[in-house]
C-alpha cells in the first residue's frame, strides 16, 4: 500500500478504483462547491505494449477514460483522469483531488484515499492467494533401477 | 453499380421490432443483465474487447446483449461506438514485467523462478458437460495459498543473459497506427502487432496452426504464457506527469524458435509475440506464431510462399469487421446489376444456340 503523499498517487489509486468503492466512501463527505473548469468528458486513451515486453512499442488498443478538471470555491484545482465511462466518478476523484490540495488533506487522506487503497490492496491479495495455490510442485518417482 | 432505390420502410420497421422480440426470447425466461454477461461470459467480453480494439467490459458485455450473442456482430457494434470517442492521447507501453499474474506457465523451462501458475485454466479438465452448473449455482471459494510479492521475471531474460535468443532493440519510436493512417506495405513488425492483436481469433488461429503444420516450418516453443492485471500510465500535459489512468488485463505470449543462423544473424533462438487484452490465451498463442512467422525477412529466411509469411495475405484478411462487411453486403440488393448479368446471358446463349444451328445447317 503506498503512502498516498503525493498527488501522482492518489490519482493513480482515484483512476484504477471501482467506481462503487469510491461513491461509498464518499457519502459520508461534505460535498464541496465547486466550477467545471472542464466538465465530464469520455473519451479513449491508446494503449501501447513493447514487443517481446521490452523492445519497440507497439498500438494494442485503445481504452475508455473519463476526465474533467473543477475548481473549489477556495481556489484549489482537482484534475481527473479515471478509468471507464462513468462521469459522476470523474467528478468525485477530481474533487478529492482538489481536497487533498487543502487543509481538509488529512481528513480526506484518512477517511476516503486509506480505506479505499485498503480494499484495492485486499482484492488484488485475494486474487495473488488464489493463483498462488494452482502454482504446480513437482516431484519425482523414485524409478528403483538400481 | 449502386443505383437508389425506395420503398421497404414499413418491412424494416417491422423486421426490427421482431428483432427486439426475438432478442428477448421467452419473457417467462429472466432477463440478461450486462452485469451478468460481463461476470459469466467473460471470455466473450474479452474477445469483444481484444477484436472490437477497446478495453471496457461493460461496453463489450452490452454489444454482446444487442447482438444476441453474435459476437463478431458485438465487435462491429464496438468498433462504431470507438470511432465517436475524442482520442486524449497515447499510454506509455505497458509493463508486462511488473503484471500481477493470476496464470505464468512455462512449455521451456520447469523450474523457472516464479513457477508454473496454472490460474483458472480449461487445461486439464476433462471436456465432460457438467450437468451441475444446469442445476445451482453454488461453487465453494476457491483455495488459497501465500501470495507471490515480488514481480514475476520474463522466462526470455534469462535465456537472454546467456546471449541465446535474438535481443529486441528497446526504443520509444512512435508506432503507425492503422486506425489513423491507412496501411502500407511493407509495413513494420510494429503495423503487424497492432493488426494481429485486433485480427480475427479464428483467421490468426488458422494461421498459426497451419505454420505448425508445416507451413513456414516454424517449431515453436511457449517459452511463456503470462496473464494478469497492468497499470496504464500516460502523461498527463495538464500536470506536467504522468499517472495511472487505469489497470487493465491482459495475455501475453512468447514464443522461443529455433533458428540456426541466416547470412546476417547467428545461430540461436528467436522470438514471436502475442499481447493481446483480457484472458485470450489462444489468441495470445496464434498471435506469437504468426508474428514469427512473418518475420522471415528481417531474419534473413527463405520466402517458403506460405500463407503465413506473405503479409499482405495476413494483414488484409485478419480483420473480421473488414471481412464481414465486404461478405455481407452482397446479400443487399443488387437487382441492377444482376439484371444487367441476365441480359448478357441471354444474349450469349442466343448467339451460342445461332452457332450450333448454323453448324447443323
Amino acid at each position: 500500500m503506498t503512502e498516498m503523499t503525493a498527488r501522482k498517487d492518489w490519482m493513480s489509486l482515484l483512476a484504477k478504483a471501482p467506481p462503487r468503492a469510491l461513491a461509498v466512501l464518499w457519502e459520508g463527505q461534505d460535498a464541496p462547491d465547486f466550477t467545471w473548469l472542464r466538465a465530464p468528458e469520455i473519451g479513449a486513451a491508446m494503449v501501447r505494449g513493447r514487443m517481446g515486453g521490452t523492445g519497440a512499442p507497439f498500438n494494442m488498443g485503445e481504452m475508455t477514460v473519463t476526465r474533467c478538471s473543477l475548481q473549489l470555491d477556495g481556489g484549489a484545482v482537482g484534475h481527473a483522469y479515471v478509468q471507464g465511462r462513468d462521469k459522476a466518478h470523474a467528478e468525485r476523484a477530481a474533487l478529492v483531488d482538489a481536497l487533498m490540495q487543502t487543509d481538509a488533506a488529512d481528513r480526506v487522506r484518512a477517511e476516503v484515499l486509506e480505506p479505499l487503497s485498503a480494499d484495492m490492496t485486499g482484492r488484488a491479495k485475494a486474487r495473488a492467494a488464489k493463483a498462488a495455490a494452482t502454482k504446480v510442485e513437482f516431484f519425482t518417482l523414485v524409478r528403483g533401477e538400481d | 453499380m449502386y443505383v437508389a432505390v425506395k420503398g421497404g420502410e414499413r418491412a424494416i420497421e417491422n423486421a426490427h421490432s421482431w428483432l427486439a422480440e426475438e432478442r428477448r426470447g421467452d419473457p417467462a425466461v429472466a432477463e440478461l443483465t450486462i452485469d451478468q454477461i460481463r461476470e459469466q461470459m467473460k471470455l466473450a467480453v474479452n474477445r469483444v474487447m481484444a477484436e472490437g480494439s477497446l478495453y471496457d467490459p461493460d461496453l463489450a458485455a452490452l454489444a454482446i446483449k444487442q447482438a444476441r450473442g453474435d459476437l463478431i456482430e458485438a465487435i462491429f457494434l464496438i468498433r462504431a461506438y470507438r470511432t465517436t470517442l475524442p482520442r486524449f492521447g497515447a499510454t506509455r507501453a505497458i509493463d508486462t514485467g511488473d503484471m500481477a499474474c493470476i496464470r505464468r506457465i512455462s512449455a521451456t523451462f520447469k523450474d523457472a523462478p516464479g513457477g508454473q501458475v496454472l490460474g483458472p485454466t480449461f487445461d486439464y479438465t476433462h471436456r465432460l458437460l457438467d450437468f451441475k452448473l444446469a442445476a445451482d449455482g453454488e461453487v465453494p471459494p476457491a483455495p488459497q495459498a501465500a501470495p507471490r510479492q515480488e514481480p514475476t521475471p520474463h522466462i526470455t531474460g534469462f535465456l537472454n543473459r546467456e546471449g541465446l535468443i535474438q535481443a529486441e532493440a528497446a526504443s520509444d519510436e512512435t508506432p503507425p497506427d492503422l486506425t489513423r493512417e491507412p496501411m502500407e506495405l511493407p509495413g513494420s513488425r510494429a503495423l503487424r502487432l497492432q493488426a494481429l492483436t485486433r485480427g480475427d481469433e479464428g483467421f490468426v488461429l488458422g494461421m498459426a496452426y497451419s505454420t505448425q503444420r508445416g507451413y513456414a516450418r516454424n517449431h515453436a516453443f511457449v517459452g511463456e504464457l503470462r496473464i494478469g492485471t497492468v497499470a496504464v500510465e500516460m502523461d498527463i500535459p495538464e500536470l506536467g506527469f504522468a499517472i495511472e489512468i487505469g489497470e487493465i488485463e491482459v495475455t501475453e505470449c512468447e514464443t522461443v524458435n529455433q533458428f540456426t543462423g541466416s547470412k546476417t544473424e547467428p545461430p540461436q533462438f528467436t522470438r514471436g509475440y502475442g499481447l493481446v487484452f483480457g484472458q485470450t490465451e489462444r489468441k495470445a498463442i496464434s498471435m506469437a506464431l504468426v508474428d514469427r512467422a512473418l518475420r522471415w525477412r528481417e531474419l534473413g529466411e527463405d520466402d517458403m510462399g506460405a500463407p503465413a509469411q506473405d503479409e499482405e495475405f495476413v494483414l488484409y484478411h485478419s480483420d473480421n469487421i473488414q471481412a464481414t462487411g465486404f461478405l455481407e453486403h452482397i446479400k443487399l440488393p443488387h437487382y441492377v446489376d444482376f439484371q444487367s448479368e441476365l441480359e448478357l446471358v441471354r444474349r450469349l446463349r442466343r448467339e451460342a444456340e445461332g452457332a450450333q444451328q448454323e453448324a447443323a445447317e
